[in-house]
Parts: C-alpha cells; structure tokens; sequence
C-alpha cells in the first residue's frame, strides 16, 4: 500500500473507549486501520450510545457493574446485601490508604536515602 | 471437482494460518488425504486472522470445490475472567439462598424429597440442579414464552408477568403483536397458515382426519405415507425412505437396531442428545473425536482397526461414524469430503443426521450431501427431520432399500410409534414438492436462493460489527456470544422490549462460560425485517457492550485507497 506516511502530526492518542486499551495495544490493533477509520471508530462509540447528560451515564455504568458481577439477576435486597458489602470493603480500603500509605512512603523513602546518602559520608569518613 | 473461478480469486488472499498455536493440520484436515504435501504459504498482512481456518486453494480443488471458512473466534482473557468471576458470586448467593431455605427462614418452591426420605441417597444434589434452583429460575422468563400465532417471520406472544421472581407466571391478558423471530427453525418459512401447503392439509383432515390410532405396523400405513415415502427417497437421490413421528426418537430408537455389542461408533464431540441417547442405549463402545476435526478421526480409526476390541483384540464387528450437517450450538458445518474420504479408505459406515441443513442447505435445498456436491449414495445411513425447513414434525431414514426394509421391522420406532398424522405428512408432501419445483412454480427455489443471501447478508453485518460469531460463512444458525451470565437474561428481555424474540442459550447446552444467543435465519425474513434485526441488535449490542470481537473488519473494506481519503477527517 504505497502512499501511506503517517506524519507524526497524524498519530492519534490510543483509543479511549476501546474495550481492552493498554497504551500501545490499541495503537497498534488500529495500524492496520489507516487513520480515517480510527477516527470513524472513535466517533461511532461517541455517537452510538448517546447520553445526553451525566446522569443518564452513570446510569449505564452501573448497569454495566451489575451485568459484569451477576448481581443483574439477583433480587433486590440481595443486591443491596452485595452493595453494601463491597461498599464497604472499598471504604475500608480508601481509608486504610488514606491513614497508612504516606507514613509508609515516609518510611521508605527514609529507608533507600538512608542507604544511598549515607555511602559518600561513610567513605569520607574513613579516609580523613 | 474441478477449480471454480471464486476458489482462483481466493488463492492470492488465502494463507494458512495456526489457530492456538497448532498447525492447521491438527485442527481439521487430514493430511494422509492428500498425497503430496502442500507447502505453507508465507502469511501476509491482509490475510485474515489467526482463528479462521481458511484452506489453501489446491486442497479445494481436490475436495472441497468451495471455500470453507469457519469462525472460532477465541473467548477475551478479560471476559472469561469476568465471566468466571460472575458465576462465583452467583454461586455464593445460591449457597446463601439454599440455607435460608433449608432452615426454612425462606419458603421453598422447588421440588424436595419427601419427610420420610430425609435419610435417603439424596436425589437432588449435583450441581445441574443447584444451577437450575439458583441460576436458571432467576431468569426463566426467557423460555418458554407462548406463541399465540403461526411462528413464522413475525409471530405474537402472550404476555406474561411474575409476582414472584420467575417461580410463577401469570398472563397479564396482552398480546405483544408483530415480534420479529429470529428463534424459531423455519429455515424456508414453510411455517406458515396460508398457501398451498396449508390448503392441502386442510383438504386431507377432511378426508383422513387427525389421528391414525395406530403403529406403521398394524393398520396405521396410510398410502399418504407410502407417497411421502418415496418422495422423500426422491428428495435425497437415494432408494428408499422412511420416516418416523419424531426427530429425537428417530435417532435414538434406530441406531440400537444398527449396531450393537461388539461395534464401535465414532461420535463428533459435540453430537446432539438424541444421537448421544441412541449410543448409549445401543451397548457398542462410543469414541469421542474432538469437534470436525478429521486428524481425530483418522486417529481413532486406525487406532481402532490396529487394535481391534478392547480385551480380546477381535475385529470390530462394524464401525460407525456419526456425525451432523450442521451442529446447532456452534453453527459450523461438518468437513463431509473429508469423513467419506476416510470413510471409503477404513472401511466404516457413515450415519448422517441432517437435523438442521436438509432443506437448508446446498443449491437446490437437498441438504449437506448438495452443498458439497457430493454422491448421496456413499453416506450409508441419511438421517433427517422434518421439523426444520418443512414446517411439519417427525424423522426420516434414507438410504438403500435392503436397510430401510430392515428397519421397518426392527427398529423400536417403527414397531411402537403411533404413525404420523395425515395433515403433517400432507405438509410434507406439499412442502418436499415446492422445494423440488414439481408443483410447477418457482417458490422452493426462491426461497433457497433467499435463505442462501439472508445468511451471509445477516453473517456478514453482525461480523462488521463488532459482535464474536461462530461457525460456517454459510450456515443459517448464526451463534453469538454472550459469555456473562446476567447478559444471557439481560438480552433476551432487552431484545423483547424492542419486539424482537431470540433464543439465548447457557449451560447444560452449551459450556459454562460460552453463553450464547443463537439466530435462525428463515427465507421467511425480508431484507427489511433483517436491517430492522440488525439495528436493534446493535443497540442492545451496545447498551450491553457486547461487542467482543477484536478483529472487526472495518465496513468501508471494499473502499480503495486514495488521496482525497483524509479530505473529510478534520485534525
């Protein structure tokens, strides 16, 4: 296929609705595809489902919670139940973090400077 | 079989490619068919991708006078992961469901033992019945829906509602008119309530009435019977026919009559139940060869014909290969060159049950054995239904005369079964004649022609976008994949909302993970009707995100390239 460059000016970013997008997997299922089908591809998603405001997307989004973990077919308060329990591990998650995470990052970051700072004035030392 | 012009022109584009990693060989054809080897070809960039299994054209020329491509496409990592991850919370919500109603915190509407039995070899405990109590019911409300007109194109259902999460119905009263059916096996839209072949039924209730209150055997052969007989044998280009009330029983009470101990049949792996039943109960030692694949087969034969019956090594007394035309659940077709090739070479019978392609099937409709363009006399045992493409209900047998005069007195069917009723064997008649153009119009034709273009019109968009299809280009049962558990019920009762009926399909028929819905595409269906389908089921596609496919082919594919391609696309 003679003819086709792609400038550097051309390369879109990778798609950001694809089902499976890690940073260079979609751009490279989408070579093969010249540019003016990716852009078609990004528009179709865009366009086909069209959400006319926020809430009406966070309404499909939890749609789309409740058919990927099966809960779809449950009863009411059996979801609630599911809800309420994930909700709650992911809380306790965000605040173990919230307490945890920087005093650990601390501690690690002492840590490694510990090791790597404290070489040169160890040698210093010896030799004066 | 001589190379045909569409077999030249895919020569430049055909490779071959592996799938899963294996060589082609190793998936369907047998290379001891073909005395000199093949080279593979370099795979090129346009070539199609790694799941289809498309054979190079110097193989078509010797077997096959077509191409035959076939999908598989591998499941996502991602959506088996999830769809896994589903099933297990499933499971622990019915593990939670079955104390509740053991302690009986929850009232209990599924059958139980009795009180005095408690202490008994529990009858309900494996896990189909767990997944029926805890997995099925829940979205039950997708089967079993009542047709309250013909099932032909367009059908009307009764409405119904549940108080009680799927345990019980009740009819709100309500007709939902005019629902596309893309679910019932109307293949030539024979199901229909007007036209000759519904005048002629009507005429012989007149004479006949409804039932025969007899077997074949005693008083109940009509000579409508005879007739139908051997048109069928007509039909198909072999000697003689029979048939039978029903389809199931057809295959499961006239295999015992063919073979027995000391025989071996080879059954595909994914054979239908009644071919599996009639196996079992015939007492012969069953194989399993993997799913169309011929390296298997082959394997299985002269592993069988080496080493003989298991104990005493003795020849086997017959050894039959049992295979379908099309398989329901997967939509693919069977390599049938190929297992008569193999079949002539080891010296085995061939059983053919062409449940769903007869009728459906090749350019005159007569099935697998036309589409091919094979001889019908070399499948030793033709096996059919008429449920299908001829809108009527029952089985047949075809194939030499000596056997089907065997079966008329040793097969159970035909000693026990009530014989068929006069209006069905009417229809076909009336049908068989207008496929074969003996009525003097064109319609049967037509109508293959139609289903013909509908399926690789309906194939090819549900392809482009976007959704995982399985099986043969041309075969009018068009599966595709659901994987997730709440999306088999989500569809179904989305796709209704938009007066659509499909059938959608999970295990036990299918493997846990590999849900599905499954298309039958009917001569019945207008272009219209088909577009209208397709953009609803994109819609739900969408709603649903179950557009898995990773090797969508773009819908401008036929564009050529060239510099005015960027004009319309804005930075």
């Amino acid at each position: 296929m003679a003819g086709i460059e792609v400038r550097p000016s051309q390369r879109l970013p990778p798609c950001l609705l694809c089902k499976d997008c890690f940073l260079f997997l979609c751009v490279k299922k989408h070579r093969p595809m010249h540019r003016s089908s990716r852009t078609l591809h990004l528009r179709d998603l865009r366009a086909r489902m069209n959400f006319k405001n926020l809430r009406e997307y966070l309404a499909w989004l939890y749609y789309q919670y409740l058919l990927i973990t099966g809960i779809y077919v449950l009863e009411p308060w059996e979801k609630s139940i599911f809800n309420s329990i994930l909700f709650s591990a992911i809380a306790m998650v965000v605040y173990t973090s919230y307490v945890f995470v920087p005093i650990h990052v601390r501690l690690a970051l002492e840590f490694f400077l510990g090791i790597f700072g404290g070489q040169p004035e160890s040698t210093m030392a010896l030799m004066t | 079989m001589t190379e045909s012009p569409d077999t030249k022109a895919a020569d430049d584009e055909v490779c071959r490619r592996v799938k899963n990693g294996l060589k082609p060989e190793r998936n369907g054809l047998a290379k001891s068919l073909y005395p000199c080897p093949c080279h593979e070809r370099p795979p090129k960039n346009r070539c199609h991708t790694a799941e289809e299994e498309v054979y190079a054209a110097s193989y078509e020329g010797r077997l096959y006078s077509r191409p035959f491509i076939e999908y598989f496409e591998e499941t996502p990592m991602m959506v088996a992961v999830l769809t896994y991850m589903g099933y297990g919370i499933l499971t622990i919500f019915g593990y939670v469901r079955d104390f509740l109603r053991h302690w009986k915190i929850e009232r209990c509407h599924i059958a139980r033992e009795k009180e005095e039995q408690k202490d008994f070899v529990p009858l309900y405990q494996d896990f189909e019945n767990f997944y029926t109590r805890n997995l099925y019911m829940r979205i039950r409300d997708n089967w079993n829906r009542p047709i309250c007109s013909v099932p032909g194109a367009k059908m009307d259902l009764m409405e119904r509602a549940t108080y009680d999460y799927n345990w019980t119905f009740e009819y709100t009263g309500r007709v939902v008119q005019d629902v596309i059916n893309l679910g019932s096996y109307n293949y030539l839209g024979f199901a229909e309530n007007t036209g000759p072949c519904a005048d002629s039924a009507a005429e012989v209730t007149m004479k006949y009435g409804v039932g025969v209150a007899s077997t074949r055997q005693e008083i109940g052969n009509l000579d409508r019977h005879e007739e139908m007989e051997k048109q069928v044998a007509r039909f198909l280009g072999v000697e003689s026919a029979m048939a039978f009330g029903m389809g199931f029983a057809t295959n499961s009470m006239n295999i015992p009559a063919l073979v027995g101990k000391g025989c071996l049949i080879l059954s595909d792996e994914l054979n239908h139940a009644s071919l599996v039943l009639g196996a079992r109960l015939s007492g012969s030692t069953i194989r399993v060869f993997k799913h169309n694949n011929m390296q298997s087969l082959e394997k299985l034969l002269r592993e069988a014909i080496v080493h003989g019956q298991p104990r005493t090594h003795r020849p086997w007394k017959k050894i039959l290969i049992v295979v379908e035309g099309i398989y329901s659940m997967e939509g693919s077709i069977v390599r049938l060159p190929e297992v008569i090739a193999l079949k002539k070479r080891y010296r085995a019978y061939l059983y053919l049950d062409e449940a769903h392609s007869i009728g459906a099937l090749g350019p005159r409709g007569r099935g697998v054995v036309d589409y091919f363009g094979l001889d019908p006399c070399d499948v030793d045992v033709m096996m059919g239904t008429f449920t299908k493409s001829f809108g009527a209900a029952g089985g047949y047998i075809a194939g030499k005369r000596e056997l089907i005069e065997y079966l008329r007195s040793h097969s159970h069917s035909a000693v026990y079964g009530t014989s068929m009723s006069p209006p069905v064997v009417e229809q076909i008649i009336t049908s068989m004649k207008c496929i074969m153009g003996e009525d003097g119009t064109t319609i049967g034709s037509e109508r293959v022609q139609q289903l013909a273009e509908n399926t690789v019109y309906f194939r090819k968009r549900l392809r482009e976008m976007g959704f995982i299809i399985y099986g043969n280009n041309d075969s009018p049962v068009v599966p595709m994949m659901l994987y997730m558990p709440a999306k088999i019920g989500a569809f179904g009762r989305e796709m209704l909302k938009r007066n659509i009926g499909v059938v959608v399909v999970g295990f036990p028929a299918t493997p846990i993970i590999e849900s599905r819905a499954r298309f039958c595409i009917s001569a019945g269906h207008s272009k219209n009707m088909l577009d209208q389908a397709l953009n609803v089921i994109s819609e739900v596609g969408d709603l649903l995100q179950l557009k898995y496919s990773r090797h969508r082919l773009p819908p401008s594919s036929a564009r050529p390239f060239d510099d005015d391609v960027y004009e319309d696309i804005d930075d």
